[in-house]
């Protein structure tokens, strides 16, 4: 048992936070700290200058271009990135279905989908969720019908998280109405500038367009944009699953929440003092504090197992859970620092140059609708009731 | 010991429920929230004349009705069911408030005014750097000539856009966070010197930030004692208090109704969601956290008139549970909404977001724990 880094390891530290420090776009800097809405080229800045270094896609196999990195080096990574608080990669193509096609893809597939997805110029969309077709992803209702090279897809997807920018989907469709709930599925990847298909906003909570409704009307879809085998396509969507809940606990992130939190309430006075001297609220961060401790040795054990060559379980619906729930936390310890300044809705008001009556301190805006928008975390990706029973099944046999 | 309700107030809960399910749906919610003006004033002429319930809470030699907190929490129960934006919290219950227990020259015709609808109240207390600290004060009014000249900040003002008067604490003697040298004035909202920045909250209303510079109020502007106001101003706040427990009730009533009918309706693996132990003990548990709001608001709404320590006890205890409940009911109906409970499309989302912004409003549950700390474990008890 040792905590340290290796010497190989604090050498690789230090060269990636070198490089995020010279190269991290200035005017992407802090714009997580205040919970902006980022656009596309936000998105896609940071993307394009990881990918040209080849870092772009740390887990990703050397013959795929990824960089090599063990996970421990991956780790590193993500933590220097949170720390330096980048802009995330969009984990659509780089984290969900890159892997799904390097793993299941034909060489063709392989081909012509990988280098567009590492350098950024495609961008996709993850069709799953359904209306009917939530917590149940396999009661999906999606037809595909084949006709001749080609089927034919009809249906609606749902939460599909930007899928106004997207160039292809992924997505799962019924091809046997006739097999049970997992079987009769496959995976399509979709051109979503495909005639027939509709993308319709779906504005949430604090106002955000992040996620939409995709409608798709007598679709053609190529049948060698299948991967892998007809009605198997649960079999991707199964391994896809395992690689979204991987990295989900947002332990570095979360550090940098607990950082911002103690710089606010260093800044929010209370009766003439710092807030952070208030005993109840230096108790809560402290708590906050040992559950984040806890949960980050955790995945330090899951993926010391990881460089031990064994795969991410059903263990991995643990770090959801405890991530997000700590995420949760993190938001709204935020809102009550903010005080008053939680209350005003900065949306479509924000111009510049009204300096006589600011309201309230920059930190403070965006801590309700931020508060509101990470709910989501424990409904997505598997609800954590959804994880809970999986753990339940899984880890106890229960 | 008597829960009931009197006949007349049985009455008043009666017409504002009918008026919230006639005339104040979703949609027409909706409508006002994203309207220029952000409020429906046809609707506070309404509630004057037809409805007649501004004057519920006043007596009856006042032009009121004769009731008094208890009336106030019905009607702000059944607001919060309908998440009525309209400012009764800030007009009746805080204006009259003060103008009741604090009087002054002008309180007899402007109970008056807000009897008929005429008159419109916000409460700018806060201050940028106070927090939830009543006493923490930089405005200032300063005597000049026979009156007053006040000079200051005040933050988040809700319902400022929509107000013909202010209701402004200020200091006028002592350091700025003493109980002594507090003194209340009402203030024309358009009184010379008086800069506004108006914007909407999050939970579908409007507040200002408001610059006072030099502005000029007659000593009959005084509401209360000069120098002795912290005390009407922290009696007025416990019953503003009290009454936004009761419009969180309401609202927690309806988020857990809607959640409890979602989860009927939702299918998932071939049966209702509801059908799951683990959701049915979420909603049992939303159920209890609900009918203990109610007990306590209850409790605090009969304690408003004791004294000061029973008040304060009361009022920050209740305003605990209803925070916490707040919180714990709001996140549970989100979550058994799934993703359709985090969208602008359905009711849940907004209840949430107003139950969200009652946590904080007049101090949180840590702040409130604190003042209960204090005046029953502390010095004070």
């Amino acid at each position: 048992m040792n905590l340290d880094f290796s010497p190989e390891d604090l050498a690789f530290k230090a060269e990636v936070r070198a490089f995020i420090a010279e190269n991290y776009p200035a005017h992407l800097r802090d714009v997580q700290d205040e919970g902006e809405e980022l656009g596309k080229e936000d998105f896609l800045a940071w993307h394009r200058i990881l990918a040209k270094k080849g870092w772009v896609n740390p887990a990703w196999p050397t013959e795929y271009g990824g960089p090599g990195w063990t996970s421990v080096q991956r780790y590193i990574w993500s933590e220097e990135c949170a720390l330096a608080d980048t802009v995330p990669i969009l984990p659509f193509g780089i984290n969900m279905v890159g892997p799904v096609i390097y793993t299941f893809g034909t060489p063709e597939q392989k081909a012509k989908f990988l280098p567009p997805t590492l350098t950024g110029d495609i961008w996709w969309c993850q069709g799953y969720s359904e209306p009917g077709a939530g917590s149940d992803l396999a009661n999906l209702r999606t037809k595909a019908v084949r006709d001749g090279d080609h089927y034919i897809v009809n249906g609606q997807k749902t939460w599909t998280t930007m899928a106004q920018h997207a160039d292809w989907g992924f997505f799962l469709v019924r091809t046997d109405p006739d097999a049970k709930a997992q079987e009769g599925i496959s995976f399509l990847l979709i051109d979503m500038k495909s005639p027939g298909i509709t993308v319709r906003p779906i504005i949430t909570l604090g106002g955000e367009h992040e996620v939409n409704e995709v409608w798709l009307e007598n679709v053609r879809v190529p049948v060698e944009n299948r991967i892998f085998h007809e009605n198997k396509g649960w079999t991707c969507a199964k391994f896809l699953l395992a690689h979204e809940r991987s990295g989900i606990a947002g332990v570095a992130r979360s550090k940098r929440g607990v950082d911002r939190i103690k710089s606010i309430a260093r800044t929010e006075s209370q009766d003439g003092q710092p807030l952070i001297k208030d005993s109840f609220f230096k108790r809560k961060i402290a708590e906050l504090e040992i559950d984040l401790l806890a949960l980050e040795y955790t995945e330090l054990r899951t993926l010391a197992a990881e460089n031990a060559g064994k795969g991410p379980g059903p263990e991995s619906s643990l770090l959801k859970v405890k991530g997000t729930e700590i995420q949760q936390r993190i938001t709204e310890l935020a809102l009550e620092a903010a005080g008053h300044y939680g209350m005003p809705y900065f949306r479509g008001f924000g111009e510049a140059g009204h300096n006589a009556l600011a309201i309230g301190p920059d930190y403070a805006h965006r801590t309700a609708p931020t508060y509101f928008n990470v709910r989501k975390t424990s409904i997505y990706g598997g609800s954590n009731e959804i994880q809970r029973n999986i753990i339940s099944k899984m880890v106890l046999g229960l | 010991m008597d829960f009931n309700f009197t006949d007349e107030q049985n009455m008043l809960r009666d017409t504002v429920a009918k008026f919230v399910q006639q005339q104040y749906d979703f949609d027409t919610r909706r409508a006002i929230v994203k309207s220029e003006a952000g409020w429906r004033p046809d609707y506070w002429k309404v509630m004057a004349e037809e409805l007649g319930i501004l004057g519920a809470p006043f007596s009856e030699d006042q032009g009121g009705l004769g009731g008094g907190p208890v009336d106030n929490m019905i009607v702000m129960e059944e607001f919060g069911k309908g998440l009525v934006i309209e400012p009764y919290l800030g007009t009746v219950v805080i204006g009259g408030g003060f103008l009741k227990h604090g009087g002054g020259a002008q309180a007899g015709d402007l109970i008056a005014s807000i009897i008929g609808g005429e008159a419109t109240f916000a409460f700018a207390y806060a201050e940028p750097q106070g927090r939830y600290n009543l006493a923490d004060l930089t405005t200032t009014a300063t005597k000049d000539g026979a009156g007053y000249s006040i000079n200051g900040r005040k933050a988040v003002v809700v319902g400022a856009p929509w107000a013909s008067h202010l209701i402004v604490t200020t200091r006028t003697a002592g350091g700025q966070r003493d109980r002594a040298g507090v003194t209340v004035f009402v203030v024309p909202a358009d009184a010379a010197g008086i800069t506004r920045r108006d914007y909407p909250t999050v939970d579908g209303l409007r507040a200002s930030e408001i610059q006072f510079d030099n502005v000029k109020v007659g000593a009959d502007a005084v509401i209360g004692t000069v120098d002795q106001g912290l005390d009407l101003v922290e009696l007025v706040t416990d019953e503003a208090i009290a009454a936004l427990c009761a419009e969180a009730v309401g609202a927690m009533r309806k988020i857990h109704e809607t959640t409890i009918d979602y989860a009927r309706q939702r299918k998932q693996f071939g049966v209702p969601i509801s059908s799951f132990q683990v959701l049915q003990h979420r909603m049992v548990d939303m159920f209890m956290n609900v009918e203990q709001s109610v007990s306590m608001t209850y409790m605090a709404t009969l304690k408003l008139d004791e004294s000061n320590v029973e008040r304060t006890k009361a009022v920050s205890a209740a305003k605990v549970q209803i925070g916490k409940a707040c919180r714990f009911v709001g996140q549970a109906a989100i979550q058994i909404h799934g993703g359709m409970g985090m969208t602008d499309e359905l009711a849940v989302g907004h209840y949430f977001k107003r139950a969200t912004m009652i946590e904080g409003l007049f101090g949180s549950v840590d702040h409130h724990l604190r003042r209960y700390e204090t005046f029953s474990l502390g010095d004070a008890a």
